[in-house]
């Protein structure tokens, strides 16, 4: 049987033309996330500048502002969907570009975090991560499921990660000033002083006794314990 | 882009443009697909025999011939030969009650394997049409009239059914049911396209003069039916396929049976195309050599790419949850798990809109073929059943088949079936 010549180049264009299709669409949908995560963005540097502001104006007066950093949620959101998109919106410089912001309003909450915590010796306890994507680092993840799980333990953690790799200029100054080494990553940063390699839940509690859980857990628990011992 | 990516795009375009080459074929020839539901009365009768080969098949033999000798056909115009290939259980006792029977013929022979039986029938055939039914198979009563109203075309050397699979009862054969209804789309569209490379053993109805001309079955790596079709082809020979004759045939009830049956087709696909490797890409044999052997060869290493992909994604999965679990303890893992959903963690990469229209084509290919063969009553509940049964399944004998392939270790129809006695006697 001839072969139809046409036909093979038609179903060629007809497929290549769903193929262009499926690119545009994910393409869309790119550009949504990154607009999405550009406003948050937009919004967390309002929300800092405000902060710093707040905390000029207010500092000489009174400490009772205490919660005027309280940006951690909304950062630990960016950072996972910064995280997602490196992942799965591979080679994209405007991922990159996120991210490289968003570590500069870290640097300033944490900054402005140690102020807060001179001035009106608050219980924050503010925290250093540092990890490389360059190379396969497994101690990185165990070490960022560690921190999840402190910070939601602990409420007063603030918890600022960085990607040692990532090419900005006052991370490598971050990276200079607490001597971290690439070779000894993961790295955290807790009270001024610099610990190399991974650290489980235990060991950064010893690190940091400021750590505490809130009133309302405590409570919840106690009350459980006393339910439990009356059934027993 | 990594070069699995690169591979699993190039895939991926090849299996779209596989279905939107049949959309097109059907969109062409739609008009030219009929199902006829009365009697048909036709001018002449062609003398006709079916042979029936039997290995360990007590259990459904009689069901197989009884269904024959229902054919709407003139008795006179119709032999039936069995060919008994040395089976160990009472196929033989049972079909004594046949010996009487004007139309059927008995033989019993050596174990040869399957080709062998079907060999020993033609070679006794005087008919001018032979045909072959599995012994596990029975026929609709107006199948043959309908199938001979293909060889009005003089050009027309062999004819297939549509083959439909009888009384599923667990969920896998209702998985097999809808399979099987794509495959009549597939085959009516290669037959449009001159391209189809498979004359199934259950009643594939062949001009006599086909064997005298090319030859008989060969052992063809258990899967004569595909090769008998491939070596038609090399003579330029028209193979039709006439949806409307229905062949009732058992399926695999489990995993293991199904397993089993399929590693020798496609190990069969894989010999038999390596066996014909000349057909690829040249223009001269048509469809087949262009389009169908080619694309069972990204169909098989579709699904191997994509079981990698689907196998690196749940490897990564549980490679992190350990990972949690090493750092934080057990509790972390179980406890406080939190289930906000938010879109955004929707992968919106191409390759799942890619995904998307390749699963819609299949659907709308399993549709087609069910509107083929039933008109436009069906079911449709089944169809996930099938994608999500075939998707954890297929790759497993995809690439079992490639490795014995690789490592040259035949599947036997022949072991098949003793390996289905030696479970029933224990």
């Amino acid at each position: 049987m001839k072969n139809d010549w046409a036909k093979y180049i038609i179903v060629f264009f007809i497929t290549t033309a769903l193929f262009a299709v499926a690119g545009s669409l994910s393409n869309f949908f790119t550009d949504k996330k990154i607009a999405e995560m550009r406003s948050i963005q937009n919004k967390l540097a309002t929300d800092v500048l405000s902060s710093e502001t707040q905390f000029s104006l207010l500092s000489e007066l009174s400490c009772e502002q205490e919660d005027a950093t309280d940006l951690s949620n909304e950062l630990s959101d960016l950072a996972e969907k910064i995280n997602f998109s490196e992942t799965n919106i591979k080679n994209n410089d405007e991922v990159t570009e996120l991210k490289r912001y968003y570590s500069i309003l870290q640097i300033k909450d944490y900054l402005l975090a140690k102020k807060i915590n001179q001035k009106c010796k608050s219980d924050l306890v503010p925290l250093l991560y540092f990890y490389t994507t360059a190379n396969n680092c497994t101690e990185c993840t165990k070490q960022a499921f560690v921190l999840t799980e402190l910070r939601s333990k602990y409420p007063n953690l603030r918890v600022y990660s960085f990607d040692y790799n990532l090419d900005l200029s006052a991370l490598k100054a971050l990276i200079k000033i607490y001597k971290i080494d690439d070779k000894k990553l993961p790295a955290i940063v807790l009270n001024e002083k610099t610990h190399t390699g991974f650290k489980t839940v235990e060991e950064i509690e010893v690190l940091a006794p400021a750590l505490k859980i809130p009133e309302e857990k405590v409570e919840g628990e106690t009350k459980t314990t006393t339910k439990d011992k009356k059934n027993k | 882009m990594s070069l699995f990516m690169i591979i699993f795009y190039s895939l991926s375009f090849l299996a779209v443009y596989v279905q939107v080459f049949f959309l097109v074929t059907f969109i062409e020839n739609r008009k030219k697909i009929f199902i006829r539901h009365e009697k048909l009365n036709l001018d002449h009768y062609p003398t006709t025999t079916i042979v029936v080969p039997c290995y360990n098949e007590e259990k459904t033999v009689a069901i197989t011939l009884e269904s024959l000798l229902s054919l709407a056909y003139p008795k006179d115009k119709l032999s039936i030969f069995v060919v008994d290939d040395g089976s160990r259980d009472n196929t033989w006792e049972i079909l004594q009650a046949y010996k009487e029977n004007p139309q059927i013929k008995l033989f019993k022979k050596e174990n040869g394997g399957k080709h062998s039986a079907i060999n020993w029938g033609i070679e006794n055939a005087t008919s001018e049409f032979v045909g072959c039914l599995d012994a596990d198979s029975s026929v609709h009563p107006e199948a043959l009239k309908r199938m001979m109203t293909y060889f009005d075309n003089p050009e027309t050397m062999a004819c297939a059914p549509s083959i439909v699979v009888r009384d599923p009862k667990t969920i896998l054969q209702y998985a097999q049911a809808a399979e099987y209804d794509m495959s009549h789309y597939t085959k009516k569209m290669l037959a449009f396209l001159g391209g189809i490379h498979v004359t199934p053993g259950p009643f594939s109805i062949f001009r006599k003069k086909v064997f005298d001309t090319i030859g008989y079955y060969k052992k063809a790596h258990h899967t004569e039916d595909q090769e008998i079709a491939l070596r038609m082809h090399r003579y330029g020979y028209k193979i039709d396929h006439c949806p409307d004759a229905y062949v009732y045939t058992g399926s695999p009830s489990s995993v293991p049976k199904l397993y089993r049956q399929r590693v020798r087709w496609i190990y069969g696909f894989i010999k038999n195309a390596i066996d014909y490797k000349d057909f690829f890409f040249k223009s001269k044999y048509g469809t087949i050599g262009i389009f169908t052997l080619p694309s069972g060869f990204v169909s098989i290493a579709g699904t191997v790419i994509l079981l990698m992909f689907a196998g690196s994604r749940i490897y990564n999965f549980i490679f992190m949850k350990y990972m949690k679990i090493q750092a934080t303890g057990f509790g972390s893992v179980f406890g406080n798990a939190s289930f906000n959903f938010d879109p955004f963690f929707i992968n919106t990469r191409a390759f799942l809109f890619i995904s998307i229209i390749l699963y819609s084509l299949v659907i709308l290919a399993l549709i087609n073929g069910r509107r083929m063969i039933y008109g436009k009553k069906m079911v449709l509940w089944d169809i996930p059943l099938f994608m999500i049964i075939y998707s954890f399944i297929a790759p497993f004998w995809l690439l079992k088949a490639v490795w014995n392939v690789i490592t040259s270790q035949e599947a036997s129809w022949t072991n098949e079936r003793d390996y289905l006695l030696t479970k029933k006697t224990l």
